[in-house]
């Protein structure tokens, strides 16, 4: 024995407290991030003090205006839809199965994230410009009509959608679906009874995603659509519109009534408890 | 029965080279092998989940070498059970029999004699996140007899286990196999465990099937 004194009962240890280096590092991330937080929040009390009660409810009263909230709620449904029709099969087979061509598909799938809107919208103009896409106009009118919409909204949306839908289903153990297999499953089965359901979070964000995707499509709606009143006019192009005659007003109620929008479906994001899919990297 | 005919399976430049063995009709084979040894590849290819390259795979005497893992008849415990989270206990144990269409009063009869067999009754309305290591492998193992299959592969059921429990799913597992004479091949990395189940021993090493022995204590 050295004589070391016996170590006494130092009782509860004390609360830790930040080192100063450490304070200063979470400072200043706090800062960085912060002051683009101030950014957002800026903004919305900006256009909030813009505007008044009076304003919307003169902007809700518009035939105008009511009609493209009518046509937003139909299209972004319809392109929700349909990107989800798309994106599940898409996500599942980049998620599971190996096929020659798969990194052309990967990033041909990523083009719709990366291209700007105005080229997505041109590139559609054109491509009903050729033979195969007049053969479609004659029988469906889709360019600068409703149907022209619905595809300019799908083509972005659909992508997010993909994207979402493929993390979610390589997040499930294909083990899953190797047991479904071995208890007397098809491989159809075991998608629709074991993988689907498993899946049913990321489906159902995926869904929002593509809603709230389409909701904000402005691009190529105004390309491929045109902004004609009463006619393919949704909730982006009002607030253009809106602003090219000069009623910065109306333009403003309308841009919360889109903020709004985002807010309920991000709000029903969170409340399914699907952040965690979100929040992965994609 | 289980019966390998010069097997050869592999994944990418990995392959298990001509491998024979014969579990007989109501056997307990155990098979024993460092990580990395195929032993997983090789009970994937026996339920038909990874094409073999080459030789035969027999399931009660019938060549099921180009099957799928459907017609196969083999119940598969995969390591850590591998539940499917939407559905409850009892859903599982109806899994397979939904699937392959028994009638209601049947699928109800079998269930309660799986959870009377596998002391699931209590857990039969749960569904698996927050069942205990040992609870998830009894479900697993319910699920994968429920089709009264003859032959059942179990891939590490007891590795994840704490002591207690692999003590009681090795009970379990006796009882099953004496009650159901259903041929077993079952991978573990634990000698006493070997010893204690095996009716045949088999251990893999660089690849190849190196021994096939009877062990002593059965």
């Amino acid at each position: 024995m050295n004589g070391s004194p016996i170590p006494t009962n130092p009782g509860p240890e004390p609360r830790k407290r930040i080192l100063h280096p450490d304070r200063v590092f979470l400072l200043s991330f706090s800062i960085l991030g912060g002051s683009y937080l101030l950014l957002l929040l800026s903004t919305l009390v900006a256009d909030l003090a813009y505007t008044s009660p009076g304003h919307l409810w003169r902007a809700l009263q518009s035939p105008e205006i009511r009609y493209a909230i009518r046509l937003s709620l139909l299209s972004c449904t319809l392109t929700a839809l349909l990107s989800l029709w798309v994106a599940v099969p898409i996500g599942y087979l980049m998620a599971r199965i190996r096929f020659p061509g798969k990194g052309l598909a990967d990033v041909l799938l990523d083009i719709p994230i990366v291209l700007p809107p105005l080229v997505i919208g041109l590139s559609l103009l054109i491509l009903f410009q050729t033979p195969p896409g007049r053969a479609v106009e004659r029988w469906i009118p889709v360019t600068y009509a409703i149907p022209s919409v619905i595809l300019a909204q799908f083509m972005v949306a659909c992508a997010f959608a993909v994207r979402t839908l493929r993390a979610t289903f390589e997040q499930i153990s294909p083990r899953h679906e190797q047991v479904a297999l071995t208890l007397g499953c098809t491989r159809s089965q075991a998608f629709w009874m074991v993988v689907l359901p498993e899946a049913r979070r990321g489906v159902l964000t995926a869904g929002t995603l593509a809603w709230a995707r389409a909701l904000g499509e402005f691009g190529p709606i105004l390309i491929f659509s045109g902004a004609t009143r009463m006619k393919t006019e949704v909730l982006s192009t009002t607030v253009f519109l809106e602003l090219s005659v000069g009623n910065l007003e109306a333009a403003v109620a309308v841009s919360l009534l889109m903020v709004a929008a985002a807010a309920v479906v991000l709000l029903l994001i969170r409340t399914q408890g699907l952040e965690s899919t979100l929040g992965r990297p994609l | 029965m289980i019966a390998l005919e010069q097997v050869t399976v592999g994944i990418g430049g990995f392959e298990l080279r001509d491998v024979s063995f014969t579990i007989p009709d109501g056997g307990y084979g155990v098979l024993m092998g460092r990580t990395g040894s195929g032993k997983t590849t090789l009970l994937e290819a026996i339920c038909g989940l990874r094409p073999i390259r080459s030789g035969i795979v027999r399931l009660q005497g019938r060549d099921v070498t180009r099957e799928s893992p459907a017609k196969r008849g083999v119940g598969f415990v995969p390591q850590e059970g591998a539940l499917f989270g939407h559905l409850t206990v009892r859903e599982h144990l109806e899994f397979a029999l939904v699937v392959r269409h028994w009638s209601p009063a049947a699928i109800r009869t079998r269930v309660e004699e799986l959870s009377a067999w596998l002391g699931l009754n209590p857990l039969l309305h749960r569904k698996p996140a927050g069942l205990s290591g040992g609870e998830t492998q009894r479900v697993a193992l319910g699920r994968a007899l429920s089709f009264q299959p003859q032959v059942l592969c179990l891939d590490e059921p007891l590795s994840a286990l704490d002591d207690e429990s692999r003590a009681e799913i090795c009970s379990v597992l006796e009882t099953i196999h004496q009650r159901t004479r259903v041929t077993v091949l079952h991978i573990t990395h634990n000698r006493t465990e070997a010893e204690r189940l095996a009716g045949t021993l088999l251990r893999i090493h660089d690849g190849t099937l190196q021994l096939q022995v009877p062990p002593a204590s059965r």
